[in-house]
C-alpha cells in the first residue's frame, strides 16, 4: 500500500488556525453560533478549532456539541460494516441558531446528509454551515458542498484519505492508496 | 477487529458472549438518549418489517417490543393465538413460514413451550428474539435487568443480586443467572426449597431458603412473581399463598430494618401484597419503573444488532 503525506502538524497547524480566522470573521463573537462535530471522526478535528478559538479569542465562549449520524444513515443493511452508534451530545436548543457543523472528510457527502438529519431533530436553526479539514473533491454523491475547506484534495476511489490525530507523535493526513 | 453481535438470534442469554452484552448495552446508552429527545424516533429501521408472535399473554413485553420497533421506524405486525387459526390446528412452523412468506425480516416471539425460539430457528431464515418461551428464558428482561443495576449502581461486576421467590418456574430467572454471572456479579436464589430447582448450584449461584438472610447479603433484590398459571399440578408447591406472603414478601418493615439501602426490582406483573407490599414497590429504593423504562431501549438496542447481523449474513453466503 503507497501511503503520501498530504499534511504533516505543522501545515496543519497552520490550516485550523486559518479555519479559526475564518471562523471568527463570519461569526464574530459566537453569540448565536454553535460548534458541531459529526461522530466518531469529526469531533477530534472539532475539538482542535475550539481549543484554538480559546486561544486566538480567549474572551468569547464557544458552544460545542456532538451529532451522531449512525440512526440516519442510508447503508443500513447494505452495508458490510456493522453500524455502531457513538453519543450524540446537543446540550442546548438548535432553534435559530447559527450552527457550523464539522467533519474531518467530505467525500460522497452522505454521511454529512445523515448528520443534517439528526441534528435537524434538535430544532430548526437559523443556518448550517459546513467545515471540514479535507474535501475530496469531484467524489460527491449528493449536492452538498462545503462552506470551510482545509485542502482539497483530488484523489481515486480506491484511495483512502486518513486523518491521524496523535498530539505526542504529530498529527498528520495521509493519501494511502490500495494495491490493485 | 469490528464489533458485531456473535448470535443470529436472541434465543437466550446462555449463547450471548460478555462481549456480546455490553455491545448491547453501550446501543442502549444511545437509544435512551433518544427517548430522552422531543422526537423519539429515528429512521434506522424503516425497510424492516417485525412479527411479533405471542402465542402467551403479555402486556409489558409485547408494548415495550412494539414501541421499540416503532421507534425504530420499522413496520410492526402483531399476532396473538387466542385470535388466529393456531385454534384450528395449525402448526407453529406452518404458522410463522405463512407470516414470512408475506416479507417479514424478524420474528419476536412469546410461547408456553421451552424451546419454542430454538426448534423455530432452525426452520426459518428470519432473525428471531425471544420474548420469553415456557420456564427456559427471558433474555431481554435480563439484559434490561442488569442494564438498570448498571445505571443504578453503576455497574453489575462484583454486585451482589438476590433473586427472590418462584426461581422453578421462572424464565426470568435462569436469563438473569446466566447474564448476571458472565458480567461478573454474585447471585443468590432464594425461596422455598419446592420452588428451587435441583442442583441450581452448578450455575455458579448460591441458595438460601431464608430471605432476611439473603436481604442482609445483597445489594440488589430481584422479587419475582409466584406463577400460579404454571403451578396447576395437583400437588401445591405452598400450603397457602398468604404462608408464602408472610415468609418471603418482602415489607417496608423487613427493608427498614436491613443495614443498608438496598436496590428492589421486579419483573411485573406485580401481585401486590404477595411477594411485595405495595409501600416498597413504590418507594424510592424501587427502580420497578426505570426497568420498564429501560426495556424499550434495551429491545430497540436487540432489534438494531440483530437486523444488521441479517443482511451481512445474507450477503456472505
Amino acid at each position: 500500500m503507497a501511503k503520501v503525506t498530504l499534511i504533516d502538524s505543522n501545515h496543519l497547524r497552520l490550516i485550523i488556525n486559518r479555519l479559526c480566522y475564518q471562523l471568527i470573521e463570519n461569526h464574530d463573537l459566537f453569540s448565536n453560533t454553535v460548534l458541531i462535530g459529526l461522530q466518531p471522526r469529526g469531533v477530534f478535528f472539532a475539538e482542535k478549532i475550539v481549543q484554538n478559538l480559546k486561544q486566538i479569542a480567549p474572551n468569547t465562549t464557544v458552544n460545542f456539541g456532538k451529532v451522531d449520524p449512525t440512526f440516519y444513515r442510508d447503508d443500513f443493511r447494505r452495508s458490510d460494516k456493522t453500524l455502531l452508534a457513538q453519543p450524540t451530545d446537543i446540550p442546548f436548543n438548535l432553534e435559530g441558531k447559527r450552527v457550523v457543523l464539522i467533519d474531518d472528510v467530505l467525500y460522497t457527502g452522505r454521511t454529512i446528509r445523515a448528520g443534517l438529519e439528526g441534528m435537524m431533530e434538535y430544532g430548526r436553526p437559523q443556518s448550517i454551515e459546513l467545515m471540514v479539514l479535507i474535501d475530496r473533491r469531484f467524489s460527491r454523491e449528493l449536492p452538498i458542498e462545503p462552506t470551510y475547506i482545509g485542502m482539497s484534495v483530488d484523489s481515486y476511489d480506491n484511495q483512502k484519505v486518513k486523518v491521524i490525530w496523535d498530539d505526542v507523535h504529530g498529527n498528520k493526513v495521509s493519501l494511502q492508496t490500495e494495491a490493485e | 477487529m469490528e464489533k458485531t453481535l456473535s448470535v443470529k438470534h436472541l434465543i437466550g442469554i446462555k449463547d450471548l458472549t460478555k462481549e456480546d452484552i455490553e455491545l448491547i448495552f453501550s446501543q442502549a446508552d444511545e437509544f435512551k438518549e433518544v427517548l430522552n429527545r422531543p422526537i423519539k424516533k429515528v429512521p434506522s429501521l424503516r425497510d424492516v418489517t417485525v412479527a411479533n408472535l405471542f402465542f402467551e399473554n403479555s402486556t409489558r413485553t409485547r408494548l415495550s417490543f412494539e414501541l421499540a420497533e416503532k421507534r425504530l421506524s420499522a413496520d410492526v405486525v402483531n399476532f396473538s393465538a387466542s385470535t388466529s387459526s393456531v385454534k384450528k390446528g395449525e402448526t407453529l412452523v406452518d404458522t410463522v413460514n405463512n407470516i414470512l412468506s408475506m416479507k417479514v425480516d424478524m420474528v419476536v416471539m412469546r410461547h408456553s413451550a421451552p424451546g419454542a425460539c430454538q426448534f423455530l430457528s432452525q426452520h426459518i431464515d428470519a432473525s428471531i428474539v425471544n420474548a420469553g418461551d415456557g420456564t427456559h428464558e427471558h433474555p431481554t428482561q435480563a439484559l434490561l435487568d442488569a442494564f438498570s443495576i448498571r445505571e443504578r449502581l453503576g455497574g453489575v461486576k462484583g454486585k451482589k443480586v438476590a433473586i427472590v421467590g418462584d426461581i422453578l418456574h421462572s424464565r426470568v430467572a435462569l436469563s438473569n443467572i446466566y447474564c448476571l454471572k458472565k458480567l461478573g456479579a454474585e447471585v443468590m436464589v432464594c425461596g422455598p426449597s419446592t420452588l428451587i430447582p435441583k442442583h441450581i448450584g452448578h450455575l455458579g449461584v448460591k441458595v438460601e431458603h431464608d430471605l432476611r438472610t439473603a436481604l442482609e447479603w445483597c445489594d440488589v433484590a430481584n422479587m419475582l412473581r409466584i406463577q400460579l398459571e404454571r403451578q396447576d399440578v395437583g400437588v401445591p408447591y405452598f400450603p397457602t399463598l398468604r404462608e408464602y406472603s408472610l415468609q418471603y414478601g418482602l415489607t417496608k418493615e423487613i427493608l427498614d430494618s436491613l443495614p443498608k439501602r438496598i436496590v428492589i426490582m421486579h419483573p411485573g406483573p406485580i401481585n401486590r401484597g404477595v411477594e411485595i407490599t405495595s409501600d416498597v414497590a413504590d418507594s424510592n429504593q424501587s427502580i420497578i419503573l426505570n426497568q420498564v423504562e429501560n426495556g424499550v431501549a434495551i429491545r430497540m438496542a436487540v432489534i438494531f444488532l440483530l437486523s444488521q447481523r441479517r443482511r451481512t449474513q445474507a450477503e456472505v453466503n
